[in-house]
């Protein structure tokens, strides 16, 4: 990448390596801009370790950060169950409408958050079609795990089949023809053959669907403002205390779900390697 | 036995049309014609991997063309292997096997059989991609002839291996239809391999199946200017025949009457081989009938032998071997005579 033929002077050097050197430059600002105001927080809360102690101990705090990574969870699962076969569906598939439903199934990520929470009110909320079904078998939405789980669900999916579906499509079609003939049914194919191929898309789909999912706010605070989910809880601290009030619980927040896509990532790549 | 009756499928851009073709039980079975023919797809048609358009496929009697590929029992190799790239080859063999829930004990006995035969014990605990091409395309055989199927289809097995290690794979693949009779049926765009191989070969171009026959057939008796121009017969003229008084049938190209074994007449195409014509310094006398004097205007070097074009005219390429070109000492520019027979003369429409 460098060009350093020779003995060259300083200025001899940047001028030799303009491109790389102005594309440093205008990363290391992003870089910056992003990683900066995430660890001065950190930085200056450790000193002050007392209070950051005293929120680990404040079980509402604690509750709203494992009832935050829990709801992603579910989101995902339900997500992985629902999300995969369409996926493969569309890596698949060539159908009248393709492009629109690809489309559709993106539009979660464009649509602001609290926009599509008031959508998901108009269908799960209590007085609405699929709210009074659930309602029924004891099952509602507004203020509730399961509002928390459905929010979460709308705005991360487009993650998980997005990434799945391009590691379906890198799936060679006539490994799944091979299996076939080999006495393979189209459901074995897909379970020995197309998913363990695609499952490295598929997990790193899942791991930003959880992640997208422990960061939601908007689409969550419409439907359930209660149980707090932790972006909730800074919110409301911010709104009701003030700053100082609201930083401990944000910091903490920032280390947890760091601390968990590390650990995922990981994991993940781990597996690449293997 | 499998026989494709007027097999059509669609393709897109173009069809494969009324395909009715017989393969013998045992045969070694060879589909040639040009890249982009339909091959490819016409072999996942016979295995049920692409949706025909219409038309029936029969095997051994029976009518399968509704059939799921997976109740086919017909095996396909690809080209380019596609083995399971995350399972290891021991794994891949077996696939066939396990789906098709054969017991642990016949699973290993079976596996040994197929290792053994193609040489391939050592390499049952390595993962594909640590292997090379001709190891590729071994154990892409064998995971296809462990389960014992009733027809093998081969898709380009050699193109996409090295000159050196093609020779071995032809070998292994005569040698294992020798010892299986499994009936095969063989996709190549190459000539050469489709004589060395097949009991038969069907040539398919512009969606059509052209004609059907033993290698010899094909290769002496094309049928089309299609089939004769594929077939590498480089001498193809348009002409007229014409029976004459004594009995004799000429056939006209370029002001030149060459004598043909055919009794037609009318406007005709001629091939002849390139190695049925004799080149001589003198005119020789012998039972050949057609013997003409003509210039040597171009030498196209192949190694071992040599395509020298005279022109009488018309221009005839001739194949010579570089031990007779050398011999004689030809070059263009050179007089020269040639020879060949009245039979050696293929017309077709």
């Amino acid at each position: 990448m460098w060009n350093t033929e020779g003995n060259v002077t300083f200025t001899e050097f940047i001028r030799r390596n303009r491109l790389t050197v102005t594309f440093i430059l205008l990363g290391l600002v992003i870089f910056l801009f992003v990683v900066v105001p995430l660890l001065k927080m950190v930085v200056s809360s450790v000193a002050e370790a007392r209070i950051l102690w005293q929120t680990i101990l404040d079980s509402e705090v604690t509750t709203a950060i494992g009832l935050t990574l829990l709801t992603a969870l579910i989101a995902t699962v339900v997500g992985f169950l629902l999300g995969v076969p369409l996926a493969y569906l569309l890596a698949r598939h060539n159908f009248y409408g393709k492009r629109l439903v690809e489309g559709l199934i993106d539009v979660p990520i464009v649509v602001p958050h609290t926009a599509a929470g008031i959508a998901l009110l108009f269908v799960f909320g209590r007085r609405f079609l699929l709210g009074r079904a659930f309602e029924t078998i004891g099952v509602t939405f507004v203020d509730s795990l399961a509002g928390i789980v459905i929010a979460m669900l709308f705005v991360s999916i487009p993650f998980l089949i997005d990434s799945a579906k391009e590691g379906f499509k890198k799936v060679d079609v006539r490994l799944e023809k091979v299996a076939r003939t080999l006495g393979a049914s189209p459901w074995q194919t897909f379970i020995r053959v197309s998913f363990p191929l695609a499952w490295r898309s598929i997990l790193a789909g899942n791991i930003m669907m959880w992640a997208r999912g422990i960061s939601e706010f908007g689409a969550v605070i419409i439907l359930a403002y209660h149980p707090m989910i932790a972006p909730v809880l800074v919110y409301e601290r911010f709104e009701t205390y003030g700053l100082d009030y609201a930083r401990p619980v944000a910091v903490l927040l920032i280390l947890v779900s760091v601390l968990a896509f590390i650990v995922l990532r990981t994991l993940a790549y781990r597996g690449d390697r293997s | 036995m499998i026989e494709v009756r007027n097999l059509s499928v669609d393709l897109g851009e173009f069809v494969l049309k009324d395909i009715t073709v017989t393969i013998n039980e045992g045969e070694y079975f060879i589909i040639l014609g040009p890249t982009g023919a339909g091959k490819t797809v016409l072999l996942e048609s016979i295995a049920g991997l692409y949706p025909i358009k219409s038309g029936q496929i029969w095997l051994r009697g029976k009518e399968v063309t509704g059939v799921e590929p997976e109740r086919r029992r017909i095996s396909i190799v690809y080209q380019d292997h596609v083995l399971f790239p995350h399972i290891s080859v021991k794994d891949n063999i077996v696939f066939g096997l396990r789906m098709n829930k054969t017991t642990a004990e016949e699973q290993e006995d079976r596996l040994n059989w197929v290792a053994g035969l193609l040489g391939i014990a050592s390499l049952l605990h390595r993962r594909p991609d640590t292997l090379s091409g001709g190891e590729k395309q071994k154990v892409a055989l064998g995971r296809a002839i462990v389960t014992r199927p009733e027809l093998l289809l081969v898709d380009e097995p050699l193109s996409a291996l090295d000159p050196e290690t093609r020779e071995n794979v032809q070998q292994e693949l005569r040698q294992l239809h020798r010892a299986l009779g499994i009936t095969t049926v063989h996709v190549t765009h190459d000539f050469e391999e489709a004589i060395a191989l097949g009991n038969r070969i069907a040539v398919i171009g512009e969606g059509r199946l052209m004609q059907v026959g033993t290698p010899e057939e094909v290769f002496r008796q094309p049928n089309s200017e299609f089939v004769a121009r594929f077939a590498m017969a480089r001498n193809i003229f348009l002409g007229k025949a014409e029976r004459r008084p004594n009995g004799d049938t000429v056939f006209k190209i370029d002001g030149t009457d060459f004598i043909v074994a055919a009794n037609v007449d009318g406007p005709h195409h001629a091939s002849i081989r390139p190695e049925d014509i004799l080149i001589s310094s003198e005119p020789i006398r012998s039972s050949a009938r057609n013997c003409f004097p003509g210039t040597i205007t171009h030498v196209i070097d192949r190694g071992s032998t040599l395509y020298v074009t005279v022109s009488i005219p018309p221009d005839l390429s001739c194949l010579v071997t570089r031990h007779s070109f050398e011999e004689m000492g030809l070059h263009e520019g050179r007089r020269v005579y040639v020879t060949f027979k009245a039979s050696s003369i293929h017309l077709f429409d």
